[in-house]
């Protein structure tokens, strides 16, 4: 089982050179590898969406793509999107509405909710739910999450941004 | 949606001198982490020299175990170590899970790893340990066990037949516990009523599908004789202590460490054969090992719940008053009650909660618990609720059907009444404060209930088929030494808080009780910046670690407010008391002339600011040479609580489901859901809406979709995530909450628990929404999960 094949791709903009088995699936090697904690596994199926990451632009489940398949390409985890403030008024809207609980399921949800407001910027909540509904959440009962979805479609329509949560003095 | 604006300005009096954060929606902050990715999981922790442990399980529901050949294996890539269940039980010793106060109940001994026979497909048998997960996995292919499958019990229905064999022939028969309640005058009520009806209820087994499956990595270090296990776990002292007994340690040799978990709802809240595994290996190994399961191992061997058949009668009369309920409850719950809260709980609890929300005075129970080859059984969110609540609505809508009267009126009409307590339960529960009629009074106008009927109304002259479905429930809360204690198991009622004045003015505190997400963190820093006096940023919470935190329960029958919340309160106050006997020592003034602000210390008659906590702290910390001889700055103060006043805190609540039922397809639209819950004061309402709402989805899953479905030789059918249906967002409703907040006198607090009573009321509101769809088609279905098939068959369509 030793056949490692080198394969090098960007990784939240630094790039990685590496030696994988083939069969090793992308999120094993972000989180073992690499030590990114934000991908979760929670089926490696593709049927929960926790392992929710992004490939060249695209949101694919990392359980179910090769690492050997993402060599060349510029791959983006929910650490990487956090640091370059892409996520920030969702994840501003997902504290104020406690819009998760074990959080186990939102590096997935966050990145889909993400996809949705740059791809369906007028959607309503019924679209929401339809869009997350390839991400399980087990603790929240959604309604929090589309809450939150919701606030930040609206605000980006009125072009405003969501106020960073603070606590009160 | 939720109105925060009805809980502004506390319409509880404030339990301390500023209170600021209680009663508000105060986001976590501790949550921010984990939108970040930067939660610790157990996955994401890597030790050195850390093994991975994957296990050979039963492919068959019994098995004799004839031969393990494990060469093989051994000698594969990475391999540290291939190990049966004989030399694991040289070191672990084997346990019997029953309760004292359960009279008469029985289970046989289990092992760590499987000896001699394995009882249900999934049941750890041979251990692998290798040096990473995949290496282990190629190893477990060469594992060659010689079986021979064994007669297996499945169904429920025949455990106790003469000719069915027996799991274990040393407990004489497949009953696990039995238990019979017969109270007033059953059988002359239900002869001489105007009005009986009656169903059978089922419900079908299902899981709780945690999103981090379970998951520890045991580290045993040799130098220190120490045993590390970082677990994903409700209840780290409770661990700590089962891992002592069973391998001969002491508490202080044993040191269990719970950082973030990814979901829990009772699941992580039992010890599993894999988790004795894992800390046997370690020791065995020396060396850390690292056991997560994966998606199908969670399907065979995380704890079921709920496989019930019930039958159920209401007795009433013409006037409109239930006279009398009457159930016969068997259930099945594995082939071992699963260790150490046994399975028997969850029937027991059936029996004490059927008919809890009403007035009557006249009830039968019967309960068996039988022994099958499947997973076991055992507590899930809401432990018996669920049943109790779906069997006793299902009856009500079924008499109130029969007596022509609308089933909110019905219920208005026998709800104990607000002012009838405390009393007890016809079932012997003690009820300390309720609000059914306030709670009824309250969904009614949320969801416009008039406007609802008329609607229905309108709509089926049109041929849409709607139903309104109501569910009042009550739950118990804040367990007393009453629940496990009494019986022998050793799990805490009470819980501890250590709260720490830091030198530079911030709050630590330090909870028994951990964080599965439902913000307990949260909450508790609320109640700690207010009873201490500080702002909600300088507040600091610790949980999840044995060496650390005082002893505690952890999260277990909604205590994490009412329980560990009171004695964060308590530790809080206390503290506050020393911070001013202390500024008195330095400022040479009577205490009783002082107050605490905002983190100052005040003169209480002028309100001038004369310390700031920081100063307090560095005195007390690093100039008590300053202070008066003999005086002690005591900075950091321990209190410990246990509620002792009633065997649990009843919490109470209503709740409806208004859903449309396609008679040519069975298929069912959630439309809405409403809940009202009363769970004493409420912390952070937003939080509350949270455990509400997810609570309820849990339970519409077990309404509708979930069922662990198993083909008659005991193979589980559909072990993953995309055969075993769990609701999506795009099939649940908007769930509007509202609350009523009828604190619990037995604490300075007031707080109930608010953790499962969504689950307890979901399925029995869903139900009777169907069933009240159905109704002009005179059909109806007591069998959860509602399918579309079960839905078509009551209506004669296939």
């Amino acid at each position: 089982m030793s056949l490692k094949k080198k394969i090098s791709m960007t990784v939240n903009g630094t790039l990685v050179n590496a030696e994988v088995e083939p069969r090793r699936h992308l999120v094993d090697f972000l989180r073992e590898d690499l030590h990114l904690k934000g991908p979760h596994l929670g089926c490696e199926q593709g049927a929960c969406g926790a392992c929710t990451v992004k490939v060249d632009g695209q949101i694919i489940r990392g359980c179910l793509y090769l690492a050997v398949q993402a060599d060349g390409c510029v791959v983006e985890t929910v650490e990487g999107l956090t640091k370059s403030g892409v996520l920030a008024d969702l994840q501003e809207s997902f504290m104020r509405h406690n819009a998760m609980q074990c959080g186990f399921c939102s590096s997935g949800m966050l990145l889909a909710a993400a996809e949705l407001v740059e791809k369906q910027p007028k959607a309503s909540r019924e679209e929401v739910r339809e869009w997350i509904s390839g991400n399980y959440c087990r603790c929240t009962g959604y309604h929090s999450i589309v809450d939150a979805i919701v606030d930040v479609l609206n605000a980006r329509a009125k072009g405003q941004k969501i106020k960073p949560v603070t606590a009160h003095a | 949606m939720n109105k925060p604006a009805d809980l502004k300005g506390l319409v509880l009096d404030p339990v301390t001198n500023d209170q600021r954060y209680i009663g508000n929606r105060e986001p976590r902050h501790g949550a921010r982490r984990l939108l970040e990715g930067q939660g610790t999981y157990i996955d994401d922790i890597q030790l050195p020299r850390m093994g991975h442990v994957v296990f050979w399980r039963s492919p068959v529901a019994h098995m004799k175990i004839n031969k393990i050949h494990t060469e093989q294996a051994s000698k594969m890539p990475g391999v540290l170590a291939v190990v049966d269940g004989v030399q694991m039980a040289k070191i672990c010793k084997p346990w019997v899970a029953t309760l004292g106060h359960l009279a008469g109940m029985k289970s046989a001994p289990q092992h760590a790893l499987a000896v001699d026979r394995a009882c249900w497909q999934g049941e750890p048998v041979v251990a692998v340990v290798a040096e990473t997960r995949a290496q282990a996995e190629d190893a477990l292919q060469l594992v060659d066990v010689e079986w021979e499958e064994l007669p297996a019990v499945i169904s429920m229905e025949s455990a106790l037949d003469p000719e069915t064999p027996l799991i274990h022939s040393e407990l004489g028969d497949n009953l696990c516990f039995t238990r019979s309640l017969d109270v007033g005058n059953v059988d002359e009520v239900f002869a001489s009523a105007d009005v009986v009806a009656e169903a059978t209820f089922g419900f079908g087994r299902h899981t709780g599908v945690t999103l981090e499956p379970r998951c520890q990595i045991a580290d045993y270090n040799p130098g220190e004789r120490r045993l590390t296990v970082y677990h994903s776990q409700q209840a780290p002292h409770m661990m700590q202590d089962l891992y002592c007994r069973q391998f001969g340690l002491s508490e202080s040799d044993v040191h269990v460490i719970c950082k973030d978990v990814g979901g829990s709802f009772g699941i992580k809240v039992h010890a599993y054969p894999d988790d004795f595994a894992t800390v046997g290996l370690a020791m065995m190994l020396e060396r850390p090992v690292k056991f997560v399961a994966d998606r199908l191992e969670s399907f065979t061997s995380d704890i079921h719940a709920r496989e019930h058949r019930i039958k159920g009668r209401i007795a009433a009369n013409k006037a409109g008053d239930i006279l009398a309920f009457e159930i016969d409850d068997l259930t099945g719950i594995g082939p071992y009650s699963m260790f150490p809260r046994t399975s028997a709980i969850e029937g027991n609890q059936v029996v004490n909660l059927v008919g809890g929300p009403y007035k009557h005075q006249n009830y039968r129970a019967h309960l068996n618990v039988v022994f099958q080859n499947k997973a076991p059984t055992c507590q899930y969110r809401g432990v018996g609720h669920p049943i109790a609540c779906a069997v006793t609505e299902g009856l009500v809508d079924l008499a109130a059907q029969k007596l022509q009267m609308d089933p909110l009126e019905f219920r208005k009409r026998n709800v104990i009444p607000d002012d009838a307590y405390p009393c007890s339960g016809i079932s012997g529960i003690k009820l300390e404060v309720l609000s059914h009629e306030q709670c009824l009074r309250t969904i009614e106008k949320m969801m416009d209930y008039s406007a609802l009927r008329k609607e229905q109304a309108e709509l089926r002259k049109k041929g849409i088929y709607r139903g309104i479905g109501f569910a009042t429930l009550i739950e118990l809360t804040n367990p007393s030494p009453a629940f496990y204690g009494v019986g022998g198991a050793r799990i805490a009622s009470q819980d501890g808080a250590s709260v720490r004045l830091d030198p530079s003015g911030v709050v630590s505190v330090l909870v028994g009780v951990g964080e599965q997400g439902q913000g307990t963190e949260g909450i508790y820093a609320q109640i700690a910046a207010d009873a201490v006096g500080v702002s909600i940023n300088q507040v600091r919470i610790v949980t999840g670690d044995t060496d650390v935190t005082p002893y505690g329960g952890g999260t277990w029958a909604s205590r994490g407010a009412g329980v560990g919340g009171e004695a964060v309160l308590l530790a809080c106050q206390a503290l506050q008391e020393n911070i001013l006997k202390l500024a008195g020592a330095i400022l040479n003034r009577p205490v009783s002339e002082l107050s605490v602000h905002r983190s100052h210390v005040l003169d209480k008659a002028t309100g001038e600011q004369l310390l700031p906590f920081s100063e307090i702290g560095r005195i007390g910390y690093f100039r008590t040479d300053t202070l008066p001889a003999g005086f002690s700055a005591d900075l950091m103060v321990t209190r410990h609580y246990t509620q002792k006043d009633y065997p649990f805190i009843f919490t109470n609540g209503v709740q409806a489901s208004y859903v449309e039922v396609d008679p040519d397809t069975g298929f069912v639209k959630l439309l809405k859901h409403w809940a009202v819950e009363d769970c004493g004061r409420v912390i952070n309402p937003m939080l509350v809406d949270e455990q509400v709402r997810g609570a309820i989805v849990q339970g519409i899953g077990g309404a509708l979709f979930e069922e662990c479905l198993y083909d008659d030789s005991g193979l589980l059918r559909n072990g993953s995530m995309a055969d075993y249906l769990v609701p999506m967002a795009n099939e649940m409703p908007d769930i509007e909450v509202a609350h009523v907040e009828t604190p619990t006198q037995s604490s300075k607090l007031g707080a109930k628990g608010a953790g499962e009573a969504g689950t307890a009321g979901a399925p029995g509101a869903v139900q009777n929404a169907i069933n009240d769809a159905l109704a002009p088609f005179n059909a109806s279905v007591f069998e959860q999960p509602i399918t579309s098939e079960k839905i078509l068959r009551a209506l004669k369509k296939i």
